[in-house]
């Protein structure tokens, strides 16, 4: 006898209990062995490190979809890694909530601007945002830029812009980041190591 | 961390201090745990609260907060006036014999060189006796009263029990047995590791404490050994990573440092930083700093940098003084700066003085914050009545609000507290329209370059010369990004002993920085990271967690640097005839027959360096060996010595009564204004300190639902005889106020603070958790940061967020 798990619940439904069923010697191939898939069993694992602390702790992701193209891959769990050296499987209070941070309703979805003097943001386009950026940038740097010192000495320096970079982006972000801003002559350069 | 997490495990004595990492980093707590459940590892923990860590700790002494100097130079005095010290180690391995000029002296609270005005040291006796030879000048013999170890004797002659109580609060019985732990680790069969996070080092004294730390560390022959160092358990994911990247004010990629606008020889900058030995047959490894640099300078600068333009060196901004960010919002708060850009990070809460933090931004043309969530810093124009009372038509700040992904959506490499690269992988799609870090600086970049090719401007040629080799311009991949910092050849690289042998063709990647040179051939974008991803792969994306030695390296997962090593200076975990101290903790040894040095570990040492060589197993020091006696790169000393906080509880400094000018850090920057800002006990009796909970991640964790659920609400902790002296009860809402604001908060009332007999007062403290703000899913709250002092650690300039003096009563 061949059931399905939809099957199965219909005549578990009927009366019948499970054990009868398989006293009877019916037993439902998939269905008592595993009553329900684990909806963890149809997603797609990715390896992640915990953005928290510095102890770096492995995490496994679970997103649905199976990274086909044109399947949108949701995150929908996010557990410890057992593999890891350090962490074995084990997550924090913080680790253990990943998975509201991802989905914070918190989290920004466009470019705004806040106009000077305004009490509201306007969301605008990364173009716009990028070319107003930009275009202030410029500005400052082209009336403010440093090239000699009192003593005529070439320094090469911009000063009236700062930048601060942020101590949970990749080493990746980090080193372009870098780059950019020494290109451009910046010296008001921190982030959160010196705080 | 000089060793690393899972290396906790082979520790006999652990001492948190200036941290409580049962709290702020439950993961890696666990080592502590199985050091204790399986070495049967003794814990001690010295805080002003009884912490959670201090709850599983064998030992727990109570400390004023600010006084870890005292604390630890009476340690420093123990092991030396009781014999507790590794000898042999010291001997070897540190500069206890080297002579010190005749000139240095200490008197009254101030070393030599000291200008009360400019608040400066003018340094130069902080130096060694140097010999005809041109080397330092050294008594074997211990008999010369100028050699370190006489000097640091006398200094430290001064910090008895009776003075670490009076001045800690620390109940001398207490200290003792805190000492005696401590020191059952000078004997080469036992090790101790020290873990501290920003207790340590946010005070005015930051770099001095952790400075203390270390000496007591090799008085015990701690340093290079499994189990052992002086661990800093940092505070977020990657801060090691953008440290070691060198995104500061004056560092450039892997230390290597920017030049001075005094620095107008290039290469006079080279050899500042590339010094020779100081003593025979020492490596000096800092000797390659040109081979770092100029191959730093093609990775950016690619065929624009060439010998004869001394590779670039005009590119580079010449530093006139150290822009940190107190400096920065001094001069924001001046007027003097237009723009600003914070990516992920949240100044108005993170910094101290919220109302000059927000006043400063609010005289900003323009600031640009990019982040995954919506800050405060992004709002702080916005009034959130008494949160942030501000007037939003008064303030002409132009913002934009970039939004960035988060680590779930993005693949890349963090670096935990011990130095291992790890790799991560992207999951999921950003929300909305969110860009990466590296699409948002391309897309800034981009234009402005655009903008220079086209109209020209302020000196372009760094901008349009800038590297950028990436398939997709406008999205530079992690993959091509990782690549440029480990490193490439530009040339075919011969074998130095047969030029016919090619052992590199050009444009492979490099497999680590040994290979790099100086004339222009090959091209690294962080020295310390080369061999991270090399023609063998990503080597940060290893997951062998296999551990042949049981000792916790796993040198198969991720890679560490440098050069996979995963303890650092670990020759010394061997005696000067390059056998273990303990056999049974073996890491690295010489092989005898083989010829060089092997182990568990990737040894930091030239292999081939045979023991009687006598070379000193702290290569980057041109002396070869650890300085007890710190010369001139310290800025309030070579020795540390207690000073108060800025706003001190006691108001004198009781190592120097009759000299009130050394009551705090006389080289301590303070910006005009700002000490008038400084409150005293007189005002504010009760000494504050800040810190995190175990259920929330500094200002992110109160975006995220389950977080705020658990720990929903600001709160102070107060100690029960302080609460029944003001008569406040549990859940009572009071008010906390220093001399810059104030912030109302729920109060729980504790045991796990006491009162401190200090210096004959009774000590109060309060103990004020950093997580709120106004925007979030959790309560709204205050900044906690509108409490704090403006002043920073003498050399780091790191905030003094963790003493100050504050007010409390009922709102």
């Amino acid at each position: 006898m061949q059931l399905s798990r939809r099957q199965f619940f219909k005549v578990a439904a009927g009366g019948l209990t499970g054990s009868s069923l398989v006293a009877m010697g019916f037993s439902p191939t998939a269905a008592l062995a595993e009553v329900r898939t684990f909806k963890l069993a149809r997603t797609t694992e990715t390896r992640n490190t915990c953005p928290y602390c510095s102890v770096g702790c492995g995490i496994i992701m679970y997103s649905l979809g199976d990274r086909a193209k044109n399947a949108h891959a949701e995150i929908i769990h996010i557990e410890g890694d057992p593999d890891h050296p350090v962490n074995r499987g084990t997550l924090c209070p913080k680790g253990a909530g990943l998975l509201d941070f991802v989905h914070s309703k918190n989290r920004l979805k466009y470019p705004e601007v806040r106009e000077p003097g305004s009490k509201e943001w306007k969301r605008i386009g990364w173009d716009e945002a990028f070319g107003r950026i930009a275009k202030l940038m410029k500005e400052d740097r082209d009336a403010n830029f440093v090239a000699k010192n009192a003593d005529g000495v070439t320094v090469n320096r911009w000063l009236t812009t700062g930048f601060l970079a942020a101590s949970a982006s990749s080493n990746e972000s980090g080193y372009i980041t870098h780059k950019v801003v020494r290109s451009l002559g910046m010296l008001a350069f921190d982030n959160q190591a010196r705080v | 961390m000089t060793n690393h997490w899972t290396d906790i495990k082979n520790a006999d004595v652990i001492l948190i201090m200036g941290g409580n990492a049962a709290e702020a980093h439950p993961c890696g707590f666990k080592w502590v745990t199985e050091a204790k459940a399986k070495n049967k590892a003794r814990l001690v923990v010295v805080d002003p609260r009884f912490t959670r860590s201090a709850a599983l700790a064998d030992l727990y002494a109570p400390i004023r907060t600010g006084t870890d100097i005292a604390f630890l130079g009476g340690v420093i005095h123990y092991l030396i006036t009781n014999n507790k010290v590794h000898m042999d180690y010291i001997k070897s391995y540190t500069d206890m014999t080297y002579l010190v000029k005749e000139e240095f002296a200490f008197a009254d609270g101030f070393f030599s060189g000291y200008d009360p005005e400019k608040r400066k040291y003018d340094k130069s006796t902080w130096e060694y006796q140097i010999g005809e030879d041109g080397y330092v000048k050294t008594d074997p013999s211990l008999e010369n009263p100028r050699c370190v170890w006489n000097l640091m004797k006398a200094h430290f002659s001064r910090y008895t029990p009776e003075v670490v109580e009076n001045i800690c609060g620390t109940p001398k019985d207490k200290f003792l047995q805190v000492a005696e732990v401590l020191a059952s680790s000078h004997t080469p069969d036992r090790v101790m590791t020290m873990l501290y996070a920003l207790g340590w080092t946010q005070h005015s004294v930051g770099s001095q404490i952790i400075r203390t730390a270390a000496m007591v560390q090799l008085l015990l022959g701690n340093i290079g050994r499994a189990g052992g160092g002086v661990n800093a358990l940092r505070g977020h994911s990657n801060i090691q990573g953008l440290t070691d990247l060198g995104l500061l004010s004056n560092l450039l990629p892997g230390y290597m440092t920017l030049p001075g606008e005094k620095e107008t020889d290039y290469e006079q900058y080279i050899a500042r930083r590339a010094p020779k030995p100081m003593r025979p047959g020492q490596l000096s490894y800092w000797q390659n700093y040109g081979k770092f640099h100029v191959s730093l300078m093609k990775a950016w600068y690619g065929a624009a940098a060439t010998k004869e333009n001394n590779w670039a060196f005009d590119y580079l901004p010449k530093l006139d003084k150290t822009y940190d960010v107190l400096q920065v919002f001094e001069l924001m708060h001046q007027g003097k700066m237009n723009g600003y850009v914070a990516q992920g990070f949240n100044p108005l809460n993170s910094f101290p003085n919220k109302a000059k933090v927000g006043a400063a931004l609010g005289k900003l043309k323009y600031l640009v914050i990019i982040d995954p969530l919506a800050t405060e810093t992004s709002e702080f124009w916005q009034n959130y009545g008494e949160f942030n009372d501000v007037d939003p038509a008064k303030i002409q700040t132009t913002v934009f609000r970039l939004p960035s992904t988060c680590f779930a959506e993005e693949d890349g490499a963090i670096i935990n507290s011990g130095r291992w690269m790890q790799w991560h992988w992207k999951g999921a799609e950003p929300p909305g329209e969110a860009k990466s870090d590296p699409e948002i600086m391309a897309g800034i970049f981009l234009r402005l370059r655009e903008m220079y090719k086209k109209d020209g401007g302020a000196f372009p040629d760094p901008v349009l010369n800038l590297t950028w080799a990436h398939k997709v311009p406008f999205e530079p991949s992690s993959e091509e990004l990782a690549k440029e910092y480990n490193g490439k050849t530009l040339a075919d690289q011969t074998d130095p002993k047969d030029p016919t042998k090619v052992l590199k063709k050009a444009g492979e990647l490099l497999d680590g920085f040994a290979q790099l040179k100086d004339d222009g051939s090959t091209a690294c974008g962080c020295w310390i990271f080369s061999g991270a991803w090399t023609e063998k792969g990503n080597m940060m994306a290893r997951r062998d967690n296999a551990d042949p030695y049981h000792n916790g390296q796993t040198l198969g997962w991720a890679f560490a640097w440098p050069a996979n090593r995963r303890i650092l200076y670990n020759r010394a975990a061997a005696d000067p005839a390059g056998k273990p101290w303990d056999p049974k903790r073996k890491q690295v040894w010489w092989d005898a027959a083989g010829g060089k040095w092997v182990g568990s570990d990737v040894p930091d040492f030239k292999v081939d360096s045979a023991p009687e060589d006598g070379m000193g197993p702290f290569i980057m020091n041109p002396e070869g060996i650890a300085r007890f006696f710190a010369r001139g790169m310290m800025n309030e000393g070579p020795f540390p010595e207690h000073y108060e906080p800025f706003e001190t509880p006691i108001g004198v400094n009781p190592m120097h009564r009759n000299n009130p000018k050394a009551t705090s850090n006389p080289a301590a920057r303070v910006f005009k204004g700002d000490m008038e800002a400084f409150g005293t006990a007189k005002e504010f009796p009760y000494a504050a300190t800040t810190y995190r909970l175990t259920e929330h991640f500094h200002y992110w964790t109160k975006h995220v639902e389950s977080n705020a659920i658990i720990q929903p609400e600001q709160f102070v902790e107060i100690g029960e005889a302080l609460a029944a002296e003001k008569g406040i009860k549990a859940g009572d809402k009071v008010k906390v106020s220093s001399n810059r604001g104030y912030i109302k908060a729920v109060a729980v009332v504790t045991k796990r603070i006491k009162p401190l007999k200090v210096d004959g007062k009774t000590v109060h403290h309060v103990g004020i958790p950093l997580h709120w703000g106004f925007k979030g899913v959790a309560k709204n709250g205050f900044i906690t940061n509108t409490l704090t002092p403006f002043v920073g650690d003498g050399n780091t300039q790191t905030p003094e967020f963790k003493s100050f003096l504050v007010n409390v009563e009922k709102a």
